[in-house]
């Protein structure tokens, strides 16, 4: 049984679907020349274009079109041939032209299919309706002036990609894991830089409650949540206030809402008698977008391996497991160090150290994978040391901590340091039959069956060897000597 | 001969052979300007100071040996070309004051062949009318009388500054824009010559947007082959507009002696209109007569959705109209009325910036795309578009050009066809389908009616085929050798 939420009246099934929106990463606008970037000073990257200047005409940009070709690619959808512009009409300050160009009729790319994971390991597929292009708006902004409004056109005609998932969503851990997975495949595509703090990657949250086995009932619309958390949240506090109204026999009214993040609840925006008519007709100033099945070949050419297929791979290729691998392809940047350090050496110990020290590391030190506090080459002397019995895993620790302060490689810190382990048995024995000597009253009760001293004897041992004792041939001894 | 009388051919000829200087030939239209335009209202802007400045370097550039094809030549430029630094009004107060940071491709073009530019032409504002009457900066007088009546009579329209400056001699060529007829109608009233290249033909950068789908710039003179000089200036590809076609600009002044023998010429039976004068039939049988005589297949054909143009057109132009104009929000350029809260802002400055008939065709074009009546409306006249589309495709196989009148009726008075805007609008009854089907077509003066009205007839080929426009119009335009003057012009 999945996720249910308990009424009065007995159990409920929440019935969800996301509207992404995610920047495309271009150099300039959709239908500008003017610079996408974020965060430059206010106003300071509007084209007369994108500030709907009279006379003046939207170009599309081809690569904003390559990046949703892309998307669609990786999301296994269909790709659109033939797609169109659209304008859909509304009076805001901050769009500039009185309409917003989109794909409503004939979107970009078709119907696919993405692959989510839930914490029990369940794997479910969630379907994609539609992909389309569109432009952003421009920002408005109340608080700079006490009478008036400011505006900022930076971010007007910029890419979207808007990307409409079924309402196959079922929870809000599943919620959140669609979006986490979209953002996931998009950042290894380079499509989408999926940052929701700077708004590059928001979504609109369809929610709707029935009783197990019925057919939809009225949904509402959850506008612009900025985050993965806040998404889980607002679906279950939105289906949770649609429980409560069907309980108390009123109806749900089909409407947009916003997520009030303090309060932790959603509050009503406009209810569809208000809402806009956008007057949507194809917009004459653009010719239809027609594709090349050569483009969309040499496109798909070039794409990256994806996260789904390259977790697949790292099982079947380094023989790691299912729920690791999961780890290490959570970003193409983590997966690529994995390789580097799993690449000819023993691959499972390189997943250790990597989701075990290295990870523990880079959360202590907040350093990031493009600047890690330890390479990947570094890491992969560090193993290379433990696998030819240089140092043992004990002193691989320490070793590791040193790396980290001094930034040197493993071999010179083992070679300044004298770690080398010993091997020398003779210098073994000869520490074996000192703590042995000096504890004679322990060598009695494990005599006398006490076994679990073993591990005591051992350990002493290791530390009269300053921990560079060879731990198999530690184990021998005192198994030996203890005889 | 006097200055402003020239042909831009012989002008340039002169010029090139050092016989007239620029300076003086924009001078002369300076002073003719002066003396007329408070009188006829066909310029909004006149720019003279700039002009001469111009003409002294079209001066330079002559005598440096590199001159181009239009160097020295004034020009009037409707004021729905966006000129840099020139203030640029499309007709309507919500505009002002905005003087565009940018130049038009077509306008561009046109400086970098050389032309002046005197100012900027009357129109009907944002290009919506037929007779000059909805420009915020007043109507354009039209330059010709009834015989024995000094009643103003309009120039027709939108283009009926740069009409009427042709005709009164205050410029040698224009720039004009037509969306349903707005090139071809004035030229019709004016007794000057027009053309309606092909969509896509020049590029609508810089060009304020009526209806995005037909707007197509186009060039107005005193004779077929000053288009055709002009137009070979104006035209060609421009990255800057998607629909621009990217097609080489072919030599048309080539095309003006090849005459028509040998060509089939179409005669749609659908536009022999009821309520048509007699007069535009009878003329109309002389064109037939003067190809005929030179040697063309005279054809009659049909184009069955000829009927169903105008509804289509209004409905299709106003439905852009509603979408382009969206932007005239009183936010970032032209005029403001300040209010209580944005949507306050957006009224007052939209009431008090558009006219009548704007406002008119704004709600007109947002009903016909509200949800329940785009079906009804927008999709069934974009069909209609279609078919008529078809019908000209399908004619085209039969003939090489269609043979027309330009416009139902002569010039009219101010007040005449004012008290409903259905009856102005069926002037565009006969311009209007070429449109739709983005073809080109031209209008040539070939005669008079008995007030001494000049009248016009109408050629349309297929797409991308002006020249064959132009070898049929020059072949009338031989034959009518229509030589009449307005009343109203300068010396």
């Amino acid at each position: 049984m999945g996720y249910v939420l308990e009424g009065k009246s007995g159990n409920w099934e929440v019935v969800c679907g996301l509207e992404i929106h995610a920047q495309v990463i271009s150099e300039s606008k959709l239908f500008s020349g003017a610079r996408a970037a974020y965060g430059g000073a206010p106003n300071s990257q509007v084209s007369f274009v994108d500030a709907g200047f009279p006379g003046m005409l939207p170009v599309i940009n081809r690569e904003c079109v390559a990046q949703a070709v892309r998307t669609g690619l990786g999301l296994a959808a269909q790709i659109n041939l033939f797609s169109r512009f659209d304008r859909k009409n509304y009076f805001y300050a901050d769009l500039p032209n009185g309409y917003q160009i989109s794909q409503f009729a004939h979107p970009i790319v078709g119907t696919g299919t993405v692959e989510i994971e839930l914490q029990d390991g369940t794997l479910k597929n969630i379907g994609i309706t539609r992909l389309h292009l569109e432009q952003d708006a421009g920002k408005s902004m109340h608080e700079q002036h006490p009478g008036k409004s400011v505006i900022d056109l930076n971010r007007a005609g910029v890419a979207l990609m808007e990307i409409v998932s079924e309402p196959d969503i079922r929870s809000p851990e599943e919620a959140g894991a669609y979006l986490r997975k979209i953002r996931q495949i998009l950042r290894y595509l380079g499509t989408c830089d999926g940052n929701m703090e700077e708004g590059s990657m928001r979504a609109d949250v369809n929610v709707s409650v029935r009783k197990p086995g019925e057919d939809f009932r009225t949904r509402c619309e959850i506008k612009n949540v900025n985050s993965v958390r806040f998404v889980m949240h607002a679906v279950e506090a939105e289906a949770l206030r649609q429980i409560a109204l069907w309980e108390a026999g009123e109806e749900v009214r089909q409407e947009t809402r916003l997520y009030d993040q303090a309060r932790g609840e959603t509050r009503s925006m406009r209810s569809k008698e208000d809402a806009h008519d956008y007057r949507y007709f194809p917009d004459p100033d653009l010719l239809p977008l027609v594709l090349a099945e050569d483009d969309i070949a040499q496109w798909k050419s070039k794409l990256p391996e994806l996260p789904d297929a390259k977790r697949r791979r790292f099982c079947a290729e380094y023989g790691i497991s299912f729920y690791d691998a999961g780890v290490l392809t959570a970003e193409q940047a983590m997966a690529d160090f994995y390789e580097t350090v799993a690449r000819g050496r023993d691959a499972r110990l390189a997943a250790s150290w990597v989701t075990g020290d290295f990870f523990a590391a880079m959360n202590r030190s907040g350093a990031t994978l493009e600047n890690p506090p330890v390479s990947a080459a570094h890491l992969g002397g560090l193993l290379d040391l433990i696998s030819d019995a240089t140092i043992n895993g004990r002193i691989a620790k320490d070793v590791f901590e040193e790396m980290l302060e001094s930034g040197k490689a493993a071999d010179a810190i083992v070679a300044t340091k004298g770690l080398r382990q010993v091997t020398d048995t003779s210098a073994i024995d000869a520490a074996v039959a000192s703590v042995l000597a000096l504890n004679a009253d322990k060598v009695t009760e494990y005599k006398s069956g006490k076994d679990k001293l073993f591990g005591f004897f051992v350990g002493q041992v290791m530390k009269a060897l300053a921990g560079k004792g060879n731990p198999a041939l530690v184990n021998e001894a005192v198994k030996r000597l203890l005889g | 001969m006097s200055l402003t009388h020239l042909s831009i051919k012989d002008a340039a000829a002169a010029l090139a052979a050092r016989k007239i200087s620029a300076v003086e030939l924009t001078q002369a239209h300076n002073n003719a300007i002066a003396a007329l335009n408070p009188r006829l209202n066909a310029y909004i802007t006149t720019t003279p100071e700039p002009a001469l400045a111009q003409a002294q370097a079209a001066d330079a550039r002559i005598a440096q040996g590199n001159a181009g094809p239009l160097t020295g030549i004034p020009l009037a430029i409707k004021d729905l070309f966006c000129t840099a630094g020139v203030r640029t009004t499309a007709a309507s107060k919500m505009l002002d004051p905005f003087i565009p940071p940018y130049e038009s491709t077509v306008t561009a073009q046109l400086l970098a062949a050389g032309a002046v530019f005197l100012g900027k032409a009357n129109l009907d504002e944002f290009a919506m009318g037929s007779s000059n009457m909805s420009s915020a900066y007043g109507p354009v007088e039209n330059p010709w009388k009834r015989a024995g009546s000094d009643a103003k009579l309009v120039p027709g329209g939108s283009s009926g500054g740069s009409a009427a400056a042709l005709a009164a001699r205050l410029c040698l060529g224009a720039t004009g824009t037509d969306t349903g007829g707005s090139i071809r109608q004035p030229a019709a009233f004016t007794g000057t010559t027009g053309i309606k290249p092909t969509y896509g033909r020049c590029s609508r950068y810089g060009v304020v947007a009526f209806a995005s789908s037909l707007d197509q710039a186009g060039p107005m003179a005193r004779s077929v082959e000053d288009c055709a000089i002009l137009l070979g200036a104006m035209a060609g590809f421009d990255a800057k507009d998607s629909t621009s076609a990217q097609r080489p600009v072919p030599d048309f002044q080539a095309s003006l002696a090849r005459g028509v023998r040998g060509l089939r010429i179409g005669i749609p039976a659908e536009y022999s209109v009821a309520g048509m004068s007699d007069e535009i039939s009878r003329l109309w049988q002389k064109g037939i007569g003067w190809l005929r005589e030179q040697g063309a297949e005279i054809i009659d054909v049909s184009l069955p959705h000829t009927h169903y143009g105008l509804p289509a057109y209004y409905i299709v132009a106003s439905a852009e109209a509603s979408s382009n104009l969206a932007r005239y929000d009183g936010v970032r350029f032209g005029a403001r009325v300040g209010g209580e809260d944005l949507i306050d802002m957006y009224e007052r400055t939209r009431a008090a910036g558009f006219g009548a008939e704007v406002k008119r065709r704004i709600m007109i074009g947002t009903y016909v795309l509200s949800a329940g009546y785009y079906d009804a409306y927008y999709l069934r006249a974009q069909k209609v578009r279609n078919l008529i589309l078809r019908d000209f495709t399908q004619v085209f196989d039969k003939v090489d050009a269609l043979l027309t009148p330009s416009a139902p009726t002569a010039a009219f008075g101010f007040g005449e066809q004012m008290n409903d805007p259905i009856t102005m609008y069926l002037n565009d009854v006969f311009t209007v389908p070429a449109s739709l089907a983005g073809v080109p077509a031209m209008s040539v003066p070939a005669g008079l009616n008995a007030q001494g009205l000049p009248l016009g007839l109408q050629i349309i080929a297929k797409h991308f085929d002006e020249e064959m426009v132009f070898t049929v119009a020059a072949a009338l335009e031989r034959a009518a050798a229509f030589s009449h003057l307005p009343t109203v012009r300068a010396a």
